[in-house]
This record gives structure tokens, sequence and C-alpha cells, in this order.
């Protein structure tokens, strides 16, 4: 009796299930191979043009906004581009903490915090060209400090950073262990210096890691950009003025469907997307290194 | 936690350790600092409604709220602006997204978890990923220059073949097309649809799934009867959280989906969405009051369109933590006891 059983408990799996079994199988497998295909096209083709559109020049020249003859390089779309970025963060990275070091460390699970984190999820969902709408409304419309502007750009690109910052933040403080603000608080450190001397730099990791992500995200953006910071052909240095961006470049020389406004497109897409996933990749590493607890 | 933390703030006073009033102070500010800070969130949300809902108010006023959305007329010529060629191909083209982009969401979220070896877990999810890394703009370009070139002939064989379906079959294929942006649309979903999907499927207890090896059903079996009933609100949630970002996706579909104002008479035929009639006619209507009106009345059709889509998609996806919760819960306790 035992010896059956030890030989087989079960029933052997009959043919037919064992082929569905392995279509699925393959089938699972193909769905995911269908998922890449695009990715590595897509790369494929950014680099192959785009290298193609590369050279001392092409990063060394603005746009000349010339219809025929030598179109420029993208010099003033990059300087655009880090500008416009930097400032989006500075707004975007210290509210975004705060918020989240509220709803971890003094809102939790009470009325209000479950309101704010219900609008930081709203606020997510919002498409980010409406975005660009609100600032253009409220900013633009309303003249304050002119018309078109980098800065405003910025405002745009950080309310859409703003919700990425909280929600990543926001798990990252949970993770910090309880144990730890406790052994702080019963050594008689007030409440603010638990946050900011052990909290806050236990979760720093992972908060540059959101952060990284945040940027990555902001830098590609297009539609925020198109009716704020505007476009322009001249590298500039004044917040105030327009401002050039790499996306929004991108997006006009592909409006001329003229070949040498393409190919600068492709170049100038090139170099974003290796600045996009530079920043995705070095942010991956800094989780991967450092796991809180 | 809570409970500890209070004492030690608050009983503390009385024993060992007491603060001065001084100290206490900087306590307060952050503590009130950060409550305002929170505050400026909900502040800014209601902020951002009321004054798109303004700025909008004339293209209402003059169509009325069901005109502007319902009229099947955007005429930017004549100054008429009735939004269902917008809001019929944001749709079309989000349905195609749904259709190709959820099936290979999950089945990669599948695989990724449940069949592929362990070691190119990692691997695999860091490339599915990365698809939500690549800008709109290059998705963009890419279409433009490369999908809709070298797809073309393949959608007029697909559309000969079928001429017998209304709607997909007998069309002559238009370079730019509702089909052409719903792909693009499907390829940006993948990663969010994917990520959602393979968390919610994190959350399967490992009990139900050896339960059903241990019967004797194979992998797929064990898939079907055990993840796939448990997950199946979080999987609704997830790819209506795709289905949200469709909607709302701006660049890549202006450039690809032909930015004709009118209801498209097949799949493959020009069509207009919503985000892509104000990225591209915002600029001259900068200065044309109705027009611009008209705009933001659009975008504020996008808002709620987005809003009511994610809203569900959260009940979806928080029904299913609720009750994995429910479910991982005795079995912590039992644990721990």
């Amino acid at each position: 009796m035992s010896a059956v059983a030890g030989r087989a408990v079960l029933p052997p799996v009959s043919r037919g299930r064992r082929r569905r079994d392995l279509v699925m199988r393959v089938l699972l497998g193909l769905g995911t191979a269908l998922a890449l295909v695009p990715l590595v096209l897509v790369l494929w083709y950014v680099a192959k043009r785009g290298l193609g559109a590369w050279s001392a020049h092409f990063f060394t020249s603005d746009p000349t906004g010339n219809f025929l003859g030598d179109p420029g390089g993208v010099k003033s779309a990059i300087v655009g581009t880090v500008e416009i970025v930097a400032l989006a963060t500075v707004m975007a990275v210290p509210l975004g903490i705060g918020v989240a070091l509220y709803l971890t460390e003094y809102g939790r699970d009470s009325r209000f915090a479950k309101l704010v984190r219900y609008f930081v999820d709203v606020m997510t969902g919002v498409p980010s060209i409406v975005f660009g709408l609100f600032v253009y409304i409220v900013l633009i419309l309303s003249s304050v400090g002119g018309g078109y502007a980098g800065w405003k750009g910025s405002v745009a690109l950080a309310l859409l950073m703003l919700p990425i910052v909280v929600r990543s933040a926001e798990v990252v403080l949970l993770l910090v262990p309880g144990s730890l603000r406790e052994a702080a608080l019963a050594l008689g450190a007030p409440r603010w210096r638990v946050v900011l001397r052990v909290v806050l730099p236990t979760a720093l990791p992972g908060l540059v890691t959101g952060t990284l992500l945040a940027i990555a995200r902001a830098a590609g953006e297009t539609a925020p950009l198109l009716f704020t910071a505007a476009i322009v052909n001249g590298t500039s240095f004044d917040l105030g003025q327009r401002m050039n961006s790499l996306p929004v470049q991108i997006f006009n020389d592909i409006g001329q469907a003229q070949d040498r406004l393409v190919a600068r497109a492709w170049g100038a897409a090139l170099a974003l997307v290796l600045l996009v996933l530079i920043l995705t990749l070095s942010a991956r590493l800094i989780s991967r290194r450092s796991r809180v607890a | 936690m809570a409970s500890v933390s209070s004492i030690a703030s608050r009983r503390g006073d009385r024993l060992l350790l007491t603060p001065g009033r001084s100290s206490r102070l900087p306590d307060q500010v952050l503590r009130i600092g950060l409550t305002v800070l929170a505050g400026t969130i909900l502040v800014l949300i209601g902020f951002f409604f009321v004054r798109l809902y303004l700025e909008a108010h004339p293209a209402f006023s003059r169509f009325g709220v069901v005109g502007f959305t319902f009229d099947n007329n955007w005429d930017v010529s004549r100054s008429i602006y009735g939004a269902l060629p917008l809001v019929v191909g944001t749709l079309i083209t989000a349905g195609v997204a749904l259709l190709i982009g959820v099936p290979v969401a999950i089945a990669a979220a599948l695989f990724v978890t449940e069949l592929c070896p362990r070691r190119a877990r990692g691997l695999l999810t860091v490339m599915i990923d990365l698809l939500a890394a690549v800008p709109s703009v290059v998705y963009g370009l890419w279409g433009v220059f490369v999908l809709i070139p070298k797809l073309r002939p393949a959608e007029q064989f697909v559309t000969d073949k079928l001429h017998f379906i209304p709607f997909i079959g007998g069309a002559s294929v238009a370079g730019p097309n509702y089909f052409i942006g719903g792909l693009i649309l499907a390829i940006m979903i993948v990663p969010i649809v994917s990520a959602i999907t393979r968390e919610v499927m994190a959350t399967v207890p490992a009990d139900h799934k050896e339960a059903a090896l241990a019967l004797g059903a194979t992998r797929w079996e064990m898939i079907r009867t055990a993840i796939l009933p448990y997950s199946r609100a979080g999987i609704t949630g997830a790819a209506m959280l795709g289905l949200g970002r469709a909607i709302g996706e701006t660049i890549a579909v202006t450039l690809v989906v032909g930015n004709a104002p009118v209801i498209g008479r097949h799949l493959f035929d020009q069509g207009y969405t919503l985000a892509a009639v104000i990225a591209n006619e915002f600029g001259e209507a900068a200065n044309n009051p109705l027009h611009r009106a008209a705009l933001i009345a659009a975008g504020l059709v996008l808002f709620v369109l987005t809003l009511l889509v994610n809203a569900a998609a959260r009940a979806f996806v928080a029904r299913g933590q609720h009750g994995n919760r429910a479910a991982a819960e005795p079995a912590a306790a039992g644990a721990a006891a």
C-alpha cells in the first residue's frame, strides 16, 4: 500500500492537459516577447538615425530657423531642458517630500490624510496637457510676469512631478522601521528631530530614487511645455524668457516635415532617450543598493 | 506605533524627560507646516477645476455642455465647436489600445512572475518598465517615420481580407489613422498595466498556488484556477488605469492619428482626439477667445473623463487589495502566534 502511494499518488497528467499547458506557456512567452519588440525597435531606430545626426556642430549650435541650408543644432534645447527641469525639481521635491512626511509621520490614517492621498492619486491621473492648460490659464492668460516663460514651464512640470514624488516618498518613508522612531523618541528626542535626523536620513536613498524617476518623467514631457515655455531658437539662461527644450524641439521639427529637420529630430531624440534612460537606470541602481530595513 | 509615540511625547513630560516650552515650538511648526503643505494639494486641485471651468465657460454657454460634448461638428473656420469627433476618436484609440495592450501586459506579468527562470525575472521586469521611460514624443517620432510607412501594406492587406466586417474591412488605409494611434497607445500602457498586474498577482497567497499544484494542476491550470480568479478585480483596475493613461496621452497620438476633426468612417481612417486637438490648435487659438475657450472646454471634458476612469480603477484595485489583505491577515496572525 505504502509502496504504491510512493510511486504515484496522483493520476498522470493526460496528454490533452499537458499539451494545453505547453500551448499556454508558449503563448504567455510570446506575449512577453511582443511587449518587448517595440522597445527594441524604438531604441534601435533612435540609435541608428540619431547617431547619423550627431556631430560636434550638432551640440554646439542653436537652431538657425533658416528655411534652407544649415538647420543648426540643439544646444539651446539641451540647456533649456536642463534649466526647466532643474527648477521644476527644486519646486516639486521639497513640497512632495513634505506632503509625504505629513502622511507618514502625522496624518497616517486620519480622514484628512486619506483625502490628501486620494487627491494625490487624482493628480497622478491628470493628463499632462491639462497641467499645461492650467498653467497657461493661471500664469499666462492673466500675464503674471509677461507671456511665455521658462519658469512657467517648470511650474507645469512640477505639478506633474508632485504626485510621483509624494507617492514614491510615502512608500519609502513607511519602510523606515517604527522601532527606529521609537528608539529616538524614547531617548527624549522631540518629534521634529526624529523626523529630520532619523527618518529622513534613513529613507534618503529611496527618496533619491523617487526623485530621479520623477525627473526622468518630466524631462521627456512635451505637452505641458508647448504653451508655457513655448519654443525659441537661441540659448537662454533667463528663466523669465521663452525657452527651448528637447521634447518641444523634436515635436516642432517633426511638424516641419523637412528631411534636414527630421534628421535633427532623430538626433535630439537620441539625446533625450539617453538622458532619460541614464536617470531611470541610476534610480534603479540606487534603490537596489539600499534596502531600508 | 501611534499609541507608543504619543505616550512617549505626552506622558514623558511628567516623568523624567521634561522638554521645555521652547523645544516644543519647532515641533508645532513642523507639524502645522507639513499639514498646510498637504492641504495645498487639495486647494490646488479645487482651484485647478474652478479655473478650467471659468475659462471654458464661454464655449459651454454658447453651445451648452451637452451640445459642446456631443455635437458632431468641429469647424474652426465657422467658429462652431461640437466635440463629438474628438470624444469618439479618443474612445476608439483608447479602445484599440486596451484590446491590444491589456492581453499583452497580462501575459507579460504572468510570464515574469510564474513562468520565466528566476534569473531572467529582474531583467525582463526592467525592460518592460523601460517602455514607460521612453518619452512620448519619441514614440511619436518613431510612429510617424517608421511605424506608419512600414505597417501600411499590412493594414491594407488586413482590411482587404476582412472586407465583410463593417468598420474594419474594405477601407483604403490612410497613413496616420486610428489604428496606428491605438497601437502606439497600447505600447505606452503595457508597462503600467503590467506593473500593477504583477503587484496584484504577488498578493495571491502562496497557499492557493501550492494547493492547486499539490492537487496535480499543471502550471497553466494553477494560473487559471488560483491566480486569475483571485486577482480579477486588481487586473480590471490595472486595465482601467491603462485606459486613463491612454485617454490622456497627447503628443504621440497627435503625431500619428491624422488630426482630421471628423468621425472617421473606419478603423484605418484619420481622426482626432481631445488631447491632440489641444496640442495642435492651441497655438493658433491663443488670440481667438471662443476657440481658446472651446479648447479649454475640451481639456475639461478630458479631465473629467480621466477622473471618472481613474476613480473607478482605484476602486477596483483597492477592492482587489482589500480582499487580499483580509485573507492575508489571519495567516499572518497565525504565523505570529
